[in-house]
């Protein structure tokens, strides 16, 4: 009874905290300015349906797609299982679902299979960041939290898998031993190799039992509170994310409705635009971005496919696609500390632009749009590159010196170069 | 335009110069070409001459949303007034922005990159690769422009042009979708590059050349530049010639 109480109480609590901290982060990507993301549902269904739950996007690189997919059915289809032990935790049963009988056994059979998977491509997943060195998992962004970030996701989920098999092991050696309450239920076709390992007596098996499925339920609900804070917090965005990103031609950036009433202003005297708050064109900090942007930059797993991919970031500049991500979230996450410390509308002096991401990044970008396609979940960096550029651009007039003369020519003679409009038909004559 | 609305022809199709290919020397030479395929399979086009503006790409890019929607709103309202129906581009650039930016501003048109006007006339018969040079076994590289492929999905209209030759065609490592940028975009064309360990035409050029061709071919005049001197730089000018999808058909038909 005491142990059904406190397994209630800690499952609870770790619930509680959670969507205490979904809701800040809710919150967060609410600072973001409006955008209209709500026309086709079919196709947006869609588009969810195969990048995030499909994973097409991985299949360019087959071997991490694999074992990505293992990790991901893993935890899919184990947590069929979570739903068992909270039965059990609660109602003091044990093997809730033991009446299924056969289907129950290939059910337990298919969990230690996926169990098994998901420990090996963890394994694999920790000697490529840390023994074979994939470059795409070192840059000036991968500083020290980052990369244990990535470390302690793998770790724990070994942890959760290994603990997962011993108490199945030690389970149906109990069964064996025709145990108290341990009725002859599921199959074992991963855990039995492990049953030689473990202790013949009861009462350390019973111990062994009892501590493992302790240990995985509440490493799972300490895992779930983990996730706000981490980059792992994808498994859960991805599918929002995919289901609001952009449907449009990757080549289409947004006309900004501001402006369209000031030009059409200046070209049409008789025009008069309808009254809007003076805002500001651009982005400077996170709270000029829109909410999509922000929902991208929490949906980030720094997995660096978009760097990678990035012709300003091979060539050795200093601009990195996944920096912007990470940055964003970073200056978000920081406005947020300063709202639940200072309350709303607080200055805290900083802003995402020069703070934390500079001039020289944004202006390396060729917006070429390598970024958003290697996205396995459909961020798009580029829009918040422009956002910055924009704001450097119009509000500050801020621009290399070889832009602005760019900006010059295009105004005065109609093209980007010192031409003379009139020699624009020269062509033929040669 | 202007004299053909005087004349009171209606063309069937506008050809969208861009400004590379008015002023750049030799992006003109691909404007030639385009217009000597026009003419070899009987379109009536027209172009819009000194009436043609920047469609205000590289300003939208770098940021200066004013200045686009200046250049966009000024070009719309000459094409509106010709009653403009179809419009082909000699730049992925111009394609790109016509056809995605400007219907939000008043201004739609079906827009096609030449690449895919030949992909077209190709389809319906009315171009073959005949009468001129032959690249029959000749190795060629097609470099995806980056508004062209990703940012609309055209990846084999340029490569159906190239088919049709009986030439060897061999793919970069990173080609269509996980293509190479040139360097060029995002108004990087008309700045230097921040300070790097190389410059993004060469690291590109390299990767060309690693396919041994003979011909690398573009369909963008500002890829067409970077590539250029990419091959220079390489000294590479002698065996190795940079072409526009234009081009290479107007020698392929002898035009």
């Amino acid at each position: 009874m005491i142990s059904q109480l406190i397994f209630i109480f800690i499952t609870l609590a770790a619930v509680a905290l959670f969507s205490l901290n979904a809701r800040k982060i809710w919150r967060n990507i609410n600072l973001g300015h409006a955008r209209d993301r709500s026309d086709r549902p079919a196709a947006r269904w869609l588009t969810m349906l195969r990048v995030a739950f499909g994973q097409s996007k991985m299949a360019t690189k087959p071997i991490p797609a694999l074992l990505h997919f293992f990790v991901y059915a893993g935890f899919v289809i184990i947590n069929i299982e979570v739903l068992e032990i909270v039965i059990d935790g609660i109602s003091g049963s044990h093997r809730a679902f033991h009446g299924l009988g056969g289907f129950y056994s290939f059910l337990i059979g298919s969990f230690e299979i996926l169990a098994l998977t998901v420990w090996l491509s963890c394994v694999i997943f920790l000697i490529r960041r840390n023994v074979i060195r994939v470059r795409r998992f070192k840059g000036v962004e991968m500083t020290a939290w980052p990369k244990s970030d990535a470390n302690l996701i793998l770790v724990t989920e070994i942890l959760l898998m290994s603990a997962f098999l011993i108490m199945n092991a030690a389970d149906a050696k109990l069964q064996a031993l025709g145990a108290g309450h341990y009725i002859s239920a599921g199959s074992f076709p991963v855990s039995s190799w492990l049953q030689g390992i473990l202790p013949a007596t009861e009462t350390s098996l019973v111990f062994i039992e009892r501590f493992c499925w302790w240990f995985h339920i509440i490493g799972i609900l300490a895992f779930l509170n983990y996730l706000p804070y981490s980059k792992h917090f994808h498994i859960l965005l991805a599918f929002p994310n995919t289901y609001f990103s952009k449907l449009r031609p990757k080549g289409e950036f947004t006309n900004m409705e501001s402006v369209k009433n000031e030009v059409k202003a200046m070209l049409d005297p008789s025009f008069t635009p309808p009254e809007t708050a003076p805002g500001k064109f651009g982005a400077k900090d996170v709270t000029d971005l829109t909410w999509v942007n922000l929902l991208n930059a929490y949906t980030c797993t720094e997995c660096g496919r978009c760097t990678a991919a990035c012709p300003a970031n091979i060539t050795g500049k200093l601009l990195s696609p996944r920096k912007i991500m990470m940055d964003t979230r970073d200056r978000l996450e920081e406005v947020g500390r300063n709202i639940d410390k200072h309350g709303a509308g607080y200055e805290d002096g900083k802003a995402l632009l020069d703070d934390y991401i500079s001039r020289e990044e944004i202006w390396a970008c060729t917006t070429c749009n390598a970024c958003t396609q290697a996205c396995p979940v459909n961020i798009d960096p580029l829009e918040i590159i422009v956002e910055l550029r924009r704001y450097a651009v119009m509000e500050e007039s801020k621009s290399p010196a070889s832009i602005n003369a760019m900006f010059g020519n295009v105004e005065n003679n109609g093209a980007p170069w010192k031409y003379s409009p009139a020699d624009r038909l020269n062509w033929r004559d040669a | 335009m202007a004299e053909m609305v005087a004349a009171g022809e209606e063309p069937e199709i506008l050809f969208w110069v861009g400004c590379a290919g008015s002023y750049d020397e030799r992006a003109q030479k691909i404007t030639r070409d385009i217009c000597k395929i026009l003419h070899h399979v009987g379109i009536k086009y027209a172009v819009l001459g000194t009436e043609e503006s920047c469609t205000g790409d590289p300003a939208k890019r770098a940021g200066n949303e004013f200045l686009f929607q200046m250049q966009a709103m000024a070009n719309i309202e000459v094409l509106n007034a010709y009653q403009v129906k179809k419009i082909v581009t000699g730049c992925p650039h111009c394609f790109n922005t016509i056809k995605n930016e400007y219907p939000g501003l008043g201004g739609s048109y079906e827009v096609i990159h030449h690449s895919q006007l030949i992909q077209q006339l190709i389809n319906e018969g009315k171009l073959r690769a005949e009468g001129g040079e032959s690249f029959k076994g000749r190795k060629i590289t097609f470099h995806d422009p980056c508004y062209l492929g990703r940012a609309n999905g055209v990846y084999e209209a340029p490569r159906a042009a190239l088919e049709i030759l009986d030439a060897e065609l061999v793919e970069m490592k990173r080609c269509k979708s996980n293509g190479l940028c040139c360097g060029a975009g995002g108004a990087q064309m008309f700045k230097e590059p921040e300070r790097g360990k190389k410059d993004i035409n060469i690291e590109r050029i390299e990767e060309a050349l690693l396919t041994a061709p003979q011909i690398v071919a573009a369909g963008c005049p500002f890829c067409m530049t970077m590539l250029k001197d990419g091959v220079k730089l390489k000294d590479r000018e002698q065996d190795v010639e940079v072409l526009d999808i234009a081009e290479i058909t107007a020698r392929a038909n002898g035009l």
